[in-house]
């Protein structure tokens, strides 16, 4: 029994690949000629792939989903008879203008007969290919009047509604402006005229994720935060000019040794240290059925980190006896490590407070969810440059906002202000932080 | 209480509900069909097909009284031809009983289950099945409401007694002496004059001005000139307005404001259908209405998702063949299958005597949308076949498009014209210019060459006129 591969044939004009979006066969199944084998899908039309031979499948080399480029291998089907024999676009496309024009055209990768088989040099290759329309075809226009409906026979109306085009946006080169197969090719290998807009195709999948492992986790804490705290916002604009300044300065100095580059989060993991000091309420555990708030001497921070799989939160333990720089390695560490999937167990619990950080992403404002069952977390946003009124003029600064949740049942509005103002006034001045 | 869940349910087994049925289990979708009555719906038990065995029978019987009458010109003479009515409904019944036994099967073959019994929505995923066997209840991601329609009753003759709906006239013993049919549409006049044939005094009662007032005048007199022959009283722009309470005679107002009382045995009022909006629940959903229709989109999706609506409860036309569509359509969208509505043209026939079809626009309605156009007709009299047949009533009628000649729209009246409708629906489908039409061969002597020289009449160079 002799095999037969299918590529994946140039389905459109600089398409360089396209999505397998539907298998319409399975290893084993039969096929006949002109079966429709697969469906892909560039971004302008989805294109079956029907197979040239008749056979049994016995390979199919990519996944639903998976986006395939064009003339790699998509099938593999058993011919009887001998020899292999290879359906592969024409990737030395001669000049659209020379052969494209006047030649029957072929549909969608259909292996064409006669005159259309390859020269001798290439032995048992199979020219696919869609017909190249001239310019003219190209520009021409439906000569129909708006809301007139496209003239197609009930077979090019199925067809055009399965490839999901809009014969509207079709001009017929039949009789009576008749659509035809060939315009559908036409269509399908170079998208919609300019003039026509673009096809709205109602879209009514519904794709169901389940929702398992990590996901449900943070799923279900997530519920239960919001379900149990009620919680209290509160947001501020820091001036981070100095800090940037100082963070600059040191990352110029330390370079070359191997110490982490500073980024913002351990300044601010130390200047949560200073502000908890005083505030020993906000780095606490709140036990709400037993009815005790458990107030840490230590401050674990949990970060929360974005990872393939999803949100994480690694936890600095000891920030408070972790010098500027000991937090910094941490930091990047926890950070590796839980994008990796190497962190430990007990590196992903423990945390008192959390801080979460989307850097550029940041936004302006956040409403951050509490680390049940900690009562605080501070979120942080963008710095951008802003114009600061200094009393005679406008100036530039650099401008971050802190967006700070916090568990209003055991924090009142006033110690969440203080906390936040107290950070506020350790970051625009970072001296402070070092000041023991 | 028995419990089932399913992919898809269909609410009634018509030719909308069993084709959706079909279609789906072939395309593997797990499916159930509800059905309170017999599968086939009104088509195959009550309405299409049993009609269709009477009007067969009606003109076979009024053939051989042709020929006992004498002087036929055929030389064929007989005499003393009997009909007995009971037997011709018993051979009906064995029609219909083949078919829907088929129906049965087919459902059967593409693994579809039937369900028997009354349905009812308990919400938009779950259907309460009443049946001899108890209560079931059906669990489904998607539901085909497919309730079809029943004949429209007239205030002040309610169904009962000698007043009969389409449904009975086709089941009656013995044949009425005299019948008066309310409302000349194209069921009153099937069945009104299948009874003219077989021997019936029939009178026929109409509001409108005319018969089939939807149909062009041209295409309706060739049938009124044979209800005329028939001896069919025609009394428009008439009204009835009850049963006396003694004598049991249909009182009419006449178009003049008078007063008519007529003697009848029967009273068949074809007033058109309603469609069955109730008595399964639909107060338990929140689906949109279109007037009396329950509202669908292009893809026969109701305002509530996953639920679907098909065939007569969906709107007009009521016919059987537009459902069949719809439910194919609806078992490939269930199967995730693109699909929209976008046919053409839906035929309609009149099995009146002689047929009617109508395939498309009728010449005022492609003026009325603006059209510049082309009518041409060709007259069976002039066509070998409907000679042969002493059928030479009737013509073809094509309307095309001025500019670019194409066809809009193709009606025919005359004998057997109904098998006609797939050619002209398919030139329609198609996108068929007349050049296509008068292009093809069609086969000599048929018919069919009517359609072939109205094309070419409309382009200026018919053959044989």
């Amino acid at each position: 029994m002799g095999e037969h591969t299918i590529k994946l044939p140039d389905v459109g004009e600089g398409v360089a690949e396209a999505e397998l979006v539907e298998w319409h066969v399975k290893v084993g199944d039969p096929v006949r000629e002109d079966d429709v084998v697969a469906a892909v899908m560039t971004d302008k039309a989805t294109v079956e792939i029907p197979t040239p031979v008749d056979g049994e499948i016995i390979w199919l080399g990519a996944e639903v989903g998976d986006v395939v480029a064009v003339g790699s291998p998509l099938v593999r089907i058993g011919i009887a008879g001998e020899g292999t024999r290879s359906a592969e676009p024409a990737a030395d496309a001669a000049d659209p203008m020379d052969d494209g024009q006047g030649e029957a055209p072929i549909a969608e990768g259909m292996a064409p007969e006669g005159e259309h088989l390859p020269p001798p040099s290439k032995e048992d290759v199979v020219e696919a290919r869609l017909p190249q329309p001239s310019e003219a075809d190209r520009t021409r226009v439906a000569q129909r009047a708006p809301a007139e409906k496209p003239v197609a026979s009930p077979a090019v109306r199925l067809r055009a509604r399965e490839a999901g085009i809009d014969l509207r946006q079709l001009a017929g080169t039949g009789p009576a402006g008749r659509i035809t197969h060939e315009d559908l090719d036409a269509f399908a290998s170079t998208g919609p005229s300019t003039t026509a807009g673009p096809a709205l195709l109602r879209d009514s999948s519904i794709t169901e994720v389940k929702v398992t492992g990590l996901r449900r986790r943070i799923a279900e804490k997530m519920t239960l935060a919001k379900s149990k705290i009620p919680h209290i916002t509160y947001v501020e604009e820091v001036d981070v000019t100095e800090l940037e300044h100082l963070r600059g300065k040191l990352n110029r100095e330390k370079q070359g040794e191997t110490r982490s580059k500073l980024t913002l989060l351990p300044f601010l993991v130390r200047a949560i240290v200073k502000a908890v000091g005083e505030q020993p309420g906000i780095n606490a555990l709140f036990d709400d059925e037993a009815g005790i708030v458990h107030r840490h001497g230590g401050v674990h921070v949990g970060i929360a980190t974005q990872t393939p799989s999803g949100l994480m939160v690694p936890v600095l333990h000891h920030a408070e006896a972790r010098d500027i720089f000991g937090c910094a390695a941490e930091i990047s560490r926890l950070a590796e490590a839980a994008r990796d999937g190497s962190a430990r167990r007990e590196e992903l619990s423990g945390s008192t407070i959390t801080i979460t950080s989307l850097g550029p992403m940041g936004g302006i404002v956040t409403t951050p969810v509490i680390n049940h069952p900690e009562v605080a977390i501070v979120g942080v946003n963008k710095i951008a440059v802003r114009p600061h009124w200094d009393g005679s003029q406008f100036i530039p600064r650099r401008m971050m906002n802190l967006s700070c949740g916090f568990d209003h049942r055991v924090v009142d509005g006033w110690d969440a202000a203080t906390f936040v103002q107290r950070l506020k006034t350790l970051l625009e001045t970072p001296a402070l932080i070092f000041v023991e | 209480m028995k419990e089932i869940s399913c992919r898809l349910l269909v609410i009634g087994a018509g030719p909308g509900g069993y084709v959706c049925a079909i279609r789906a289990g072939q395309l593997g979708i797990d499916t159930v069909i509800v059905e309170a009555g017999q599968v086939g719906g009104a088509c195959l038990n009550v309405g299409c097909i049993p009609s269709k065995a009477l009007i067969h029978v009606a003109g076979e019987y009024e053939k051989v009284a042709g020929l006992a009458a004498g002087d036929s010109p055929l030389g064929i003479g007989l005499s003393d031809p009997s009909f007995d009515l009971s037997r011709a409904v018993e051979w009906k019944d064995g029609i219909v009983g083949r078919l829907t036994t088929g129906v049965s099967g087919l459902l059967k073959k593409a693994k579809v289950k039937i369900v028997h019994g009354h349905a009812r929505f308990r919400d938009g995923k779950t259907v309460e099945v009443e049946s001899e066997t108890g209560r079931q209840v059906i669990r489904a991601e998607n539901v085909v409401i497919a309730t079809g329609s029943r004949p429209s009753e007239l205030s002040g003759l309610p169904f009962g007694g000698k007043i009969i709906s389409s449904s009975e006239a086709l089941s009656l013993t013995a044949l009425p002496g005299s019948l008066a049919v309310l409302g000349a549409g194209y069921i009153g006049l099937e069945l009104g004059m299948a009874f003219a044939r077989l021997g019936t005094s029939v009178t026929i009662v109409e509001a409108e001005e005319r018969i089939l007032p939807r149909y062009d005048p041209e295409l309706t007199r060739p049938v009124e000139k044979r209800l005329g022959e028939l001896g069919v009283e025609l009394m428009l722009g008439a009204r009835a307005r009850g049963l006396s309470s003694r004598e049991g005679v249909l009182l009419v107002e006449t178009a003049q404001g008078e007063e008519a009382r007529l003697a009848c045995d029967n009273v068949l009022v074809t007033v058109g259908r309603r469609p069955v909006t109730d008595g399964w629940g639909r107060e338990e959903l929140v689906l949109d209405m279109d007037g009396r229709f329950i509202r669908v989109d292009e893809g026969c999706q109701t305002s509530m998702r996953g639920i679907y609506a098909i065939g007569d409860v969906t709107g007009e036309p009521m016919l059987a063949h537009r459902a069949m569509a719809q439910g194919e359509m609806v078992a490939e969208i269930v199967a995730g299958h693109r699909r929209l509505w976008d046919k053409r043209c839906i035929p309609a026939v009149c099995f009146t005597d002689p047929e009617i079809v109508t395939v498309g626009l009728s010449p005022e309605e492609a003026r009325e949308a603006g059209r510049e156009i082309r009518v041409a007709q060709f007259p069976f009299t002039a066509n070998g076949r409907a000679m042969t047949m002493q059928a030479e009533e009737g013509f073809v009628r094509i309307v095309a498009r001025a500019d670019n000649h194409l066809v809009l729209g193709i009606q025919a009246v005359g004998h057997g014209v109904a098998e006609l409708s797939s050619a002209f629906a398919l030139a329609l489908e198609m996108g068929a210019r007349l050049e296509d039409i008068a292009g093809t061969i069609h086969a000599h002597p048929t018919q069919g060459e009517a359609f072939h020289e109205a094309a070419l009449r409309a382009l200026g160079h018919p053959l044989h006129i």
